[in-house]
Order: structure tokens, then sequence, then C-alpha cells
């Protein structure tokens, strides 16, 4: 008779960390598929492309490794990594950029670090922030949503400019980026930003067409795609709710005092929760528990943080968005503020 | 403390951090009622089933138990005796495996039920409140009763605190899933437990009594209610769900919203907390008489076909349990002891029951599957959340695997109260709590290792410090004589003059001596007379030699005298090696100040020289095998110096000294190396040696002036000695080195005493005529002596001592074989001294022919 030894305790929830990362997977689909229906099927690519080269990727650094591949392979940390990155990057980026950034994703910011857990840097946003760095021209090209643009985007002619730059016609990324009146538009940030700088106000940068009715044409809706994914994950308890909550009431905060003082040269704080990576960041960066801070306490100044970054940098910065900065930022700041915000141990002073 | 109470009559309770809501799985056993179970094969009873030590056995194999018998005694407080759960016999005491996580073996008495269940003889109480409060903690303490909720601490320790008890919290909480044990004891005994609780209430005095239980046993709360409606000192705490609010520091957060200290009791503050189980136990021991035998056992689990409570009786082996609630046969078996959060999985179920199993699980592979694979910690902080005892798990777990003891300590690890609660729910599914557990024990074990490392070095260094102190003490002793004895002669008594006028006066006649001595030397070989004079000394001292040549001991005045006869002779022996030594003599008089009382009293001086050369014999006996005597010898001078008053003690003393000298002027000659050896380490001591040696000779001449005979065979000696030590020194320099050197410093002082003695009579003689001519004869006679030894006599004179040689140790010996070289007749027979006078006579003359011999021809 054999007896089965374990050491307590014998019961366990039956959640497993790769099913924590499908779920977040999952809750990514909402945003996806408003991407999806305001800029066509580059980011759909881009997801494809990034998640067949971080799986290769991880492969061949697990075989090095001689770790155990296949629990490890399908773990679903690499493939969220690579979702994320697939999300983030430009739709109509070339095919290189987004294998590019799972590549180093991968194989430098998770595994070089020594694997799951142990990378100290957030691996989608520290890919995106070096692709960002080092293609500046290629990271910037994001199109103006389907509505805005004159020329029909397929799913054949995406694949075809991610792939050699131009369309079955022959258009350009440029060309498809630009206006009927002429103009190359931006995303609804660099919008504002480059407005600003032009020294128009902000009520002059919202006329944009990029702007639309409320705070920018697609944009807010795909972050609110992205909101309602995060609730998702909240309800199921895959992430506390504490960060992302700091995050946004920061943010918030920030741009509400800038607002209060200076209305014509900044933005009003929907603005800022409902544009660029906003809540893509609060629900399924910042909540990544490795490149994050542990306890409640540490969170809730670790997304705070964020959240001050965001702003500082979206005002005063080189780049329109900075999301991945940020969060690069507080994932340095992580281990120092977990130090700080140790629990008083039960019966300690 | 009323804000706690007025919050607990509103409901409102307080929170401890984080807790579990694991499936409760409870509803498999609550609808059943407790059974009992049929009466097991056999019991397995381990002496030890709580924390503390095992009682002492107080049955042996074969014994007829009845129920309720002690098993056990107790001798010490902590102990706790186990009882005969059943009649029957004793079938053996042996190792067994016991209710452990590592499947331990313990001594364990095997008992054989008769199946008749006879109890012994039971008192019962029918009111208890007449009895005292320690009446009632021995009984619970002779009961066996430990704590039933897990741990197993002795009640009657836990009930006798001197502390002031604010509560009395009964634990009711039964937080662990599946377990229902005290549920239906509290349905169906709820009254029994009350009464515990008031009997605890009476030993301890609490100012309130909380019973702290779970909103999801609805029963038990009736049952409870219905039976506290009359006392308003007990409140019944009704408590959300959650695990673990049944672990002592979380109830007490919960009830009075106060956190024990880490690393201290909750009776400092003003708490003690027992379990229900406990008090039903407590109240059948008091009540009823009926030691702890048997308890309720939750035996659940979805592999069983009837889970069930059950009254299991103590040893009952679980496999027993298993079969009553019809465990199927498998290949592969899970059973657990305890809960799913905190038991322990068996190896084995012949394990017995013990006073703190409440739960046999044997879940299904559904239930509880086989342990997922562990993948690395993401960080994701659920565990920290959870954590009742607010550690940071998932860093614990990063050190514990480190072996980083230091942060693991500053991390608290030794606060993790081992709930499982982190370990539940990480997803990555770490068995954190292994990990704990396996660094406490490695740091347990660090820790016993260094307590025992810095035991070793404390003793290391105690001995070295004590080594340090005799060291001290010693020098300190030694010092200090030498201080009272310089104190003794500078301190202006009359003794000390006394012993100051002494000392002058052995330097005057050493100054004497000296000029004597190169007067006799001149004259030495034309003046008859001085000769024959010196021929008769040295017959009666040779007869004197004789007469010592039995027997060196003291006492016995005739041996006395044959003492003080060869101490004499040898004094004369260093004395002839001294002339060519002045210079230390005036050392050697300082060390010898001891002495001078005797000075100005004859008879007392004598005895005291005697006495002071018995000693030195003594003395240089013992010194010559081995140095360490030192410290004795070190001591001598005082000795002699008190003893000087003692006349007789004295003679016989001078002669000793006087022997030993001999000896040492003997060893000296007979082995060249052996004293060589030993000579190169102390010139100074040689230095010391030899001015006794002059100092000797001087003594003995005067002496003998104020007695003529003891003068004259006293000169006699002396110059039997100059002439034998003549011998030596002029043919071997080198070897009457050896010789000064081979008496060790102590040796050296203690025989420069004894010159020193001799030389204060000398002094007194000074003044005699007599006393001076006979000296001057002497003086003569060795000068001679020495320059007949001076070359060719040397080899006579050595082979004599040869003789004597190899045993330097038996001062005595040696002085014997000398004497017996020059006669063997004894003393007291005249003929014979008349024969070794002949003898003696003989040989002077020899030398003497030699010596002018010698002279002429150098
Ligand atoms: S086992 Fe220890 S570390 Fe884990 S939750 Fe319980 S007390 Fe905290
Ligand atoms: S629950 Fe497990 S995975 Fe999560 S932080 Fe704790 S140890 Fe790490």
């Amino acid at each position: 008779m054999a007896y089965w030894i374990a050491s307590s305790p014998h019961n366990h929830i039956q959640d497993k960390t790769s099913a924590l990362m499908r779920l977040v997977i999952y809750a990514t689909i909402p945003g996806i598929i408003a991407q999806w229906y305001f800029f066509g099927w580059g980011n759909l690519i881009q997801i494809g492309l990034a998640t067949v080269t971080a799986l290769i990727a991880e492969f061949l650094v697990l075989s090095l490794r001689e770790k155990n591949i296949k629990e490890q392979l399908f773990d679903g940390s690499a493939i969220l990594t690579a979702v994320l990155i697939g999300i983030s990057i430009p739709a109509l980026a070339p095919w290189w950029v987004s294998v590019l950034g799972a590549l180093f994703a991968i194989a430098i910011v998770k595994q070089l670090y020594g694997g799951l857990g142990h990378n100290p840097f957030n691996p989608a946003m520290a890919a995106y922030v070096m692709l960002l760095i080092s293609f500046p021209v290629q990271m910037t090209l994001w199109q103006p949503p389907l509505s805005l643009m004159h020329h029909q985007l397929d799913f054949v002619n995406t694949l075809s400019v991610i792939f050699t730059n131009f369309t079955l016609d022959g258009y350009s990324v440029e060309q498809l980026r630009t206006h009927i009146d002429g103009f190359t538009m931006a995303t609804p940030l660099d919008t504002v930003k480059t407005a600003l700088t032009m020294g128009k106000t902000v009520e002059e940068a919202m006329t944009s067409p990029v702007i639309g009715e409320y705070f920018s044409v697609g944009w807010q809706w795909i972050n609110a795609a992205f909101l309602l994914g995060g609730f998702v994950l909240i309800y199921k308890k895959a992430i506390s709710w504490v960060t992302p909550a700091s995050f946004l009431a920061s943010i918030f905060v920030c741009s509400f005092i800038a607002f209060m003082v200076s209305p014509d040269t900044n933005t009003s704080t929907m603005f800022h929760w409902f544009s660029g990576a906003t809540m893509l960041g609060a629900f399924f960066i910042l909540t990544d528990p490795v490149s994050g801070a542990t306890s409640v306490k540490g969170r809730i100044v670790f997304a705070a943080l964020a959240g001050f970054l965001v702003f500082i940098i979206r005002k005063y910065g080189g780049y329109p968005d900075a999301v991945a900065f940020a969060v690069l930022l507080c994932n340095m700041a992580a281990p120092l503020i977990d130090q700080f915000t140790r629990p008083r141990t039960y019966g300690h002073q | 403390m009323e804000t706690v109470i007025e919050r607990i009559e509103q409901g409102r309770f307080w929170q401890f951090h984080g807790g579990i809501h694991p499936p409760e799985m409870k509803f498999l056993t609550t609808n059943k009622p407790i059974r009992t179970v049929s009466l097991p094969q056999r019991l397995v009873l381990p002496i030890q089933q709580h924390i503390g030590e095992a009682g002492e056995l107080i049955v042996k194999p074969g014994d007829y138990v009845l129920k309720g018998q002690p098993l056990t005694k107790t001798t010490v407080p902590l102990a706790v005796p186990i009882h005969a759960p059943t009649s029957g016999t004793i079938a053996s005491i042996e190792n067994h495996i016991i209710a452990h996580p590592s499947g331990l073996n313990e001594m364990s008495v095997i008992l054989m039920p008769d199946g008749e269940d006879r109890w012994r003889e039971r008192h019962i109480v029918e009111n208890y409140s007449q009895l005292d409060k320690n009446t009632l903690v021995e009984k619970i303490a002779n009961a066996g009763i430990a704590g039933m909720g897990g741990a197993g601490f002795p009640t009657h320790i836990k009930v006798n605190t001197k502390a002031k008890i604010d509560f009395l919290i009964i634990n009711a909480a039964e937080c662990e899933p599946y377990i229902t044990a005290d549920d239906l004891l509290m349905r169906e005994h709820a009254a029994s437990v009350i009464e515990g609780i008031k009997i605890l209430d009476k030993i301890l005095e609490p100012a309130f009594i909380l019973i702290g239980i779970e909103d999801n046993k609805p029963e038990a709360i009736d049952a409870l209610n219905h039976e506290i409606k009359q006392f308003d000192k007990i409140k019944l705490c009704v408590v959300p769900t959650k695990y673990p609010t049944g672990g002592e520091k979380q109830l007490i957060k919960i009830l009075t919203g106060k956190e024990v200290p880490s690393g201290v009791l909750p009776s400092s503050l003003g708490i003690v907390m027992q379990n229900v189980g406990t008090c039903h136990a407590i109240a059948e021991a008091v009540i009823s008489d009926t030691p702890l035998i048997k308890r309720v056992v939750t035996v659940t689990g979805q592999a069983l076909e009837k889970p069930q409570n059950v009254w299991a009786l103590l040893g009952t082996p679980i496999e027993h349990l298993l079969q009553e609630c019809q465990y199927p046969q498998q290949q592969k078996r899970h059973i657990i002891m305890g809960g799913p959060m905190m038991g322990f999985s068996l190896p084995n179920t012949q394990v017995p029951v013990v006073k703190t199993t409440n739960c046999i699980l044997a879940p299904s592979e559904k239930e509880i599957p086989d342990a997922n694979q562990e993948i690395e910690c993401i960080r994701c902080g659920q565990c920290a959340e959870v954590c009742p005892a607010q550690l940071l798990p998932q860093e614990l777990q990063w050190h514990a695997k480190a072996k980083d003891s230091e942060q693991l300590t500053k991390l608290n690890l030794f606060d993790c109260i081992e709930c499982g609660a982190c370990a539940y729910v990480c997803p990555s599914h770490i068995p954190l709590v292994h990990y704990y557990r396996v660094s406490k024990a490695e740091i347990r074990q660090q820790k016993l290792l260094d307590i025992k490392a810095e035991k070793a070095k404390q003793r290391f260094e105690a001995r070295k410090a004590r080594l340090e102190r005799d060291k001290k003490a010693r020098e300190e002793k030694h010092k200090k004589a030498a201080e009272a004895r310089r104190a003794r002669m500078n301190s202006g008594t009359e003794e000390a003059n006394k012993e100051k006028s002494a000392v002058a006066a052995a330097l005057a006649r050493v100054q004497a001596k000296k000029a004597q001595q190169s007067g006799v030397q001149a004259n030495t070989t034309n003046d008859d007379k001085k000769s024959q004079v010196a021929d008769a000394i040295a017959r009666a001292k040779a007869k004197k030699a004789g007469q010592s040549a039995p027997n060196g001991d003291a006492g016995d005045d005739k041996k006395q005298q044959v003492a003080a006869a060869i101490a004499r002779a040898k004094a004369k022996k260093l004395a002839a090696k001294e002339q060519a030594n002045d210079d230390s003599a005036e050392e050697n008089i300082n060390a010898v100040e001891t002495k001078p009382t005797s000075a100005q009293d004859d008879k007392k001086a004598r005895v005291a020289a005697a006495v002071a050369r018995a000693k030195a014999k003594k003395l240089a006996a013992q010194e010559q095998p081995s140095d360490v005597g030192t410290d004795d010898t070190g001591k001598s001078p005082e000795t002699i110096s008190s003893t000087a008053e003692d006349a007789k003690k004295a003679r016989i003393a001078a002669a000793v000294a006087k022997a030993k000298a001999k000896k040492l002027a003997a060893n000296t000659e007979s082995d060249d190396q052996r004293t060589e050896g030993e000579a190169e380490a102390s010139t100074k001591d040689k230095d010391d040696v030899m001015a006794e040696a002059i100092v000797e000779p001087p003594q003995e001449t005067s002496t003998s002036t104020q007695d003529d005979k003891k003068a004259r065979i006293a000169a006699a000696v002396a110059k039997a000695k100059a002439k034998k030590l003549a011998a030596n020194t002029g043919s071997d320099d080198q070897r009457t080195e050896g010789e000064a050197e081979a008496s060790t410093k102590d040796k050296a002082e203690v025989t420069a005493e004894a010159v020193v003695e001799p030389m204060q009579e000398t002094s007194t003689s000074a003044q005699d005529d007599k006393k001076a001519r006979i000296a001057a004869a002497v003086a003569k006679a060795k000068a001679k002596k020495q320059a007949a030894n001076a070359d060719t006599d040397v080899k006579q004179v050595e082979g004599e001592a040869k003789a004597s040689t190899k045993d330097k140790t038996n001062v005595t010996a040696e002085a014997d074989v000398e004497a017996a070289g020059e006669t063997s007749t004894s003393a007291q027979d005249d003929k014979k001294a008349r024969i070794a006078a002949a003898v003696a006579k003989a040989k002077a003359k020899k030398l003497a022919e030699k010596a002018q011999k010698d002279n002429q021809t150098s």
C-alpha cells in the first residue's frame, strides 16, 4: 500500500498561475476588438507576430536553460507579454518591429533575468520603450481611425503594408495617414501636444478631427473597452482593484490640479483617462505582479507614482504617451517601495 | 475592558488580517451524532502525548490494568500522566510509530483489552464548588488533560497561572475545514462543557468568560445559549467564519482587539484560552473522576463511505477507525491526521489516536488532488494578503530557498503560525509552509550549535583564566614570602637586630676565615704540628662518620652527631672549592640570614644549625631528582628559622645540611657530563653553593672550641671533607662546577643557609683563643689537602666518591658509602672508632705526602 505524504496545507485553491494569465489575456479581448474596429487588422497581425516570436524565443531559451519546457511555455506569461506588445505597437508598423519587440521582451527582459517571477521590468513595456527609442519613426506610425481614412484598409492590404510598407495599390503608410485636407493625422495625444507647442490653446487643439466628438475618435472607445476588461479581472479577483484605482486617481488629481490652474494649457482629466494607453496601463500593465510592489500599501504608492509620472511625462516629456516610461520608472522603484511598505507583523510594534 | 464587553454585546468584533475561506466540507459529518466504535484489538498508548516531558512508567508488561488506571506517574510539573482507556493486560512496552509529521517512533504501552471494560474505583464529586483551587488543579493534572485543540499543552500548567485574568476565552471556533468534533461535542454535551467552564472559572476567577464560536455552527450555538442563560459572566461570541479564526492569537484579536506581543504568553495580557474539548474533559475529570481516556474524533473525507464523529479511545489505531467508517481498500492511500490546512499526512495507519487527535481525513482523489507542480513565484502578493500574521510569505520563501537565516529572522519567520493560508492561495502552488518548517528547523538547529560553541568557548576561557589566576597567586605568594622575610629583617625588633648582627658577624667571619686560610696556605707544608692536629681531627671525623653510616636520621643523639660530622666534612669540601671564589660569599650571607638567632645563644645556635642542615639535606634529597619541589624549598628558610630555638633539632639539621653538601660534592665528581649539563644552566647557583661551603668550616671550628670534643670531631670531619673536595676541585674544575650547578637555585639557597649558620658559631668562637687555634689548624690541614689534590690524588678521591655516586637522591646512602670508605665500624664501638681514626690518619698522611710532593713538583 502506498501512502501519499505531503506537507500541509493539503487543500488548495484550484487557481493556477497559468489560469490567471489566461484570464488576463481573455480580458484584453474587448480592447482588441475595439482596436480592430477602429484601426483595422493591424494590431491583430502584430499580436500574432509577437506571439509566435515570443513562444519561439521562450522555447529556445528554456531549452537552453533545461527547464521544464512544457509547463512554462504555456504558463501564459509569454503569450500575455506578446499580446501586450502587439496591442501597443502602431498598427501599421513594419513586421520586424513586433518581432524584435517580442524577442527582446522574452529573451532579454524576462529570461536573462531568471525567467518568470524574476524580471524586474515589465517585459512588454521594456520592449516598447526599447523600440520607441530605437525606431522612433516606425513606432509613431499610428494611423488615424479607419473612419477618418480615405483609403480602405482591408486585411490583405494591412498585411501588405506591414510586410512591404505599401498597400497592394502602392500607397505608402505616410499616404495612408494623410487627411483628405492634406495634413498628417497623428494620435490625439500627439495632436494636442503639437498644438500646444505651436501656441494654441487646448480648446483650439480639441477641434482637430482626430479628437472628434468627445476626447478622441476611436481611442476613447478602446480605453473604455480595456476598462471593461479590467472590471472583469477585478471581479474575478485576478487583479486587486487597488492598483488601477490608485493609478487613475493619481492621474485624475494631477490633471485636475493642472487644469484648474491653467485650463488653456492643460487637457481635461477625462482626456487623460481616455486617450493613449491609460486604461491598458491601469488594468493590464501596472497590475503585472512580477515587476510591481507586493503589499497593498506598496501597490498604492507604486500606482500613484506611476500616475504622477504619466501626467508629468505627457505634459513635459518629448514623447506623446508616457505609460511605458512611467511603468519602467516605477518598476525600478518597486523594491524600494516594498522595503518601506512592509506590513507590521502581528504582535510586533 | 468595559468597551470590549460592550462591543461584544453589540455583536461587533475586531478583525485579524488576512484569512481565507476554503471549502468547509463540514456537511460530511455535522448531521450525524457521535458514534461509539467497537473496542480495537489492541491499544497503543505513547507515554508522551503532549508538549513537555513524559511521565514515568509505573506498569510493566504482563500487568493487568483497570480502566482509568494510571500507566505513568508525573514527577515534574510539565509531565502529564496517561491512563488505561479500558481494562486489559499490558502486552509490551516498546517503540511504536506515533502521530508525528515525520513518523517518529516513541515509547508506547501496548494494551490488550479484555473486553470487560472494568473501571477502577471512582470517586464522584457531587459538588465541586466546595473544593479549593489546588485540589481542582491537582485533579486536572492527575486526569492527564492536555490541550485538546491541537497543541497539547498541559492544562494544569495553563490554568495555574498567577496572573490576574481578565478574560477566559473558550475556543469553540473550529475553523479548520472538515472538522466537526467540537461542534458535535457542544451539541451533545453542552452541559458538561459549561460545567468545565465553570470549574475553570473557579480556578482562574476571570472577569469575563468569552466563548468564541464561528457562525457556521448554529446548533451548537443554540445548545450553548440554552446552557448559559443564567450566567451573565459567560458571553457567547458568534464570529464570522474565516480561517484561521481558531488560532489563539487570531481569536484573541477578534474578541478583545488585543494583539499578543511576539514571544509572550497571552496570560501576560490577562487572557487564558481553553478549547471546548478540554473544558469537557475537565468536567469529566473533576466531577466523575474520569481521566482523559477517550475523545471525539472526526473521521471524514469523501473516500469514506460513512464519515462520522466517533468517540475514540486513546490509543486506537487509525486503521480501526477507518474500517469503522468503511474506508475502501485502495492502493494509494492519502490519510491526514488533523484538518486539511494544518494536519499532516500519515505514513502508516497503525498510528494511534492521541490526546490531540481531532480529525482523521481520508479525502478522495478529487477532493485533494496530488500536489501541483510548483512553479516560480510571480510576486502576486496574494499570500501576503491572506497571512494572519501579516508576514510577507513570498519574501520569506525567497530567503528560505536561499537559506538566509538572518533575513528570515528579520522578517519574523518565527511569528508564522503555519496556518497554511499563504500556501493555500498561492497560484504558483509553492509549498510555502513546508519551506518555513524546514528553515525554522535549520535555524533552531543552528542556534543550538551556536549555544554549544559558545559554551565550549566559555569553558576554554574560564580554564585559561583559572590557570592565569593560579600562576598569579603563586607568584604573589612567593613575593609575599620574600617580602615577609625582608620585613622581618628590617623591622627593628630584637630579633631582626639579631639577625642583622648575625649577618654582620657572618660577614666578619668570612673575612676572618679568608685571612686565616691565606695564612694557613702559606704554612701548610712545613708545619708539623698543625698537620698533626689535622690528623687527629680527621680521625675523629672518620669515627663519627662511621657512626653515621648505618643511620643518617635525626632524633638520636649519636646519629645526630654523626650527621653533623658528615655535614661538616662536606662543608669543608665545599670550602675548599670556595677558596678560589671569595666574592660569592657575601651574596650567600644575605640568603642565609635566617639562622642568626643562635648567634648569642650557643646551644640554640647549634641546634638551629643542625636543623637547618637536616632540612637542607632533606630538601637536597628531594631536589635532586626533580625540580618540581621548588615551592617547598622556597619555604624552607622560614621553617628553619622558626625551628632555630629547638636545640636538638638544630644540631640534627646542621648535620644533615652538611651531609647533603657532601653528597652534592660527591655527585658532582662522579658524573661529569650530567653535572656539567645541569651546571651550565645556573652559574649563579654554583656560586651560592660555594659560598656556603666557605662559611661552614669556620662554624665547625668554632663549635668545637666551646665543646672540646665536639669541636675536635667537627674539625676532623671538616678536614676529611676538605680533603675530598680539594681533591675534586683541584683536579677537575669542570667537574666541581658541575656539582654546583647540579643543585637548582632553591637547593643552593638552602645550603647557603646552612652555611651561614655555622658561620655564626665561628664568630662566637673567634673570641676564644682555643677555637681560633683549632680553626687555624683545620684550615691548614685543608690547605694541605687541597694542594695535594691539586693533581695526582684526584683519582683516588674520585674513586671513593664514585662509589656513592649514582643515587643522588639518597643523601644518607651516599653519606654512608663515604663513611664506609673510611671506616665500616660504628661510632659506639671504641675499637672500631679507633680503627677508623687510624684509617683516617693514614689517609691524611698520604694526602699530606702527596701534597708535599706536588708542591715540590709544582
Ligand atoms: S503559514 Fe505563516 S506565512 Fe503562511 S499565512 Fe500562515 S502565518 Fe502567514
Ligand atoms: S502567492 Fe505564491 S506566487 Fe503569489 S507572491 Fe505569494 S508565493 Fe509568490
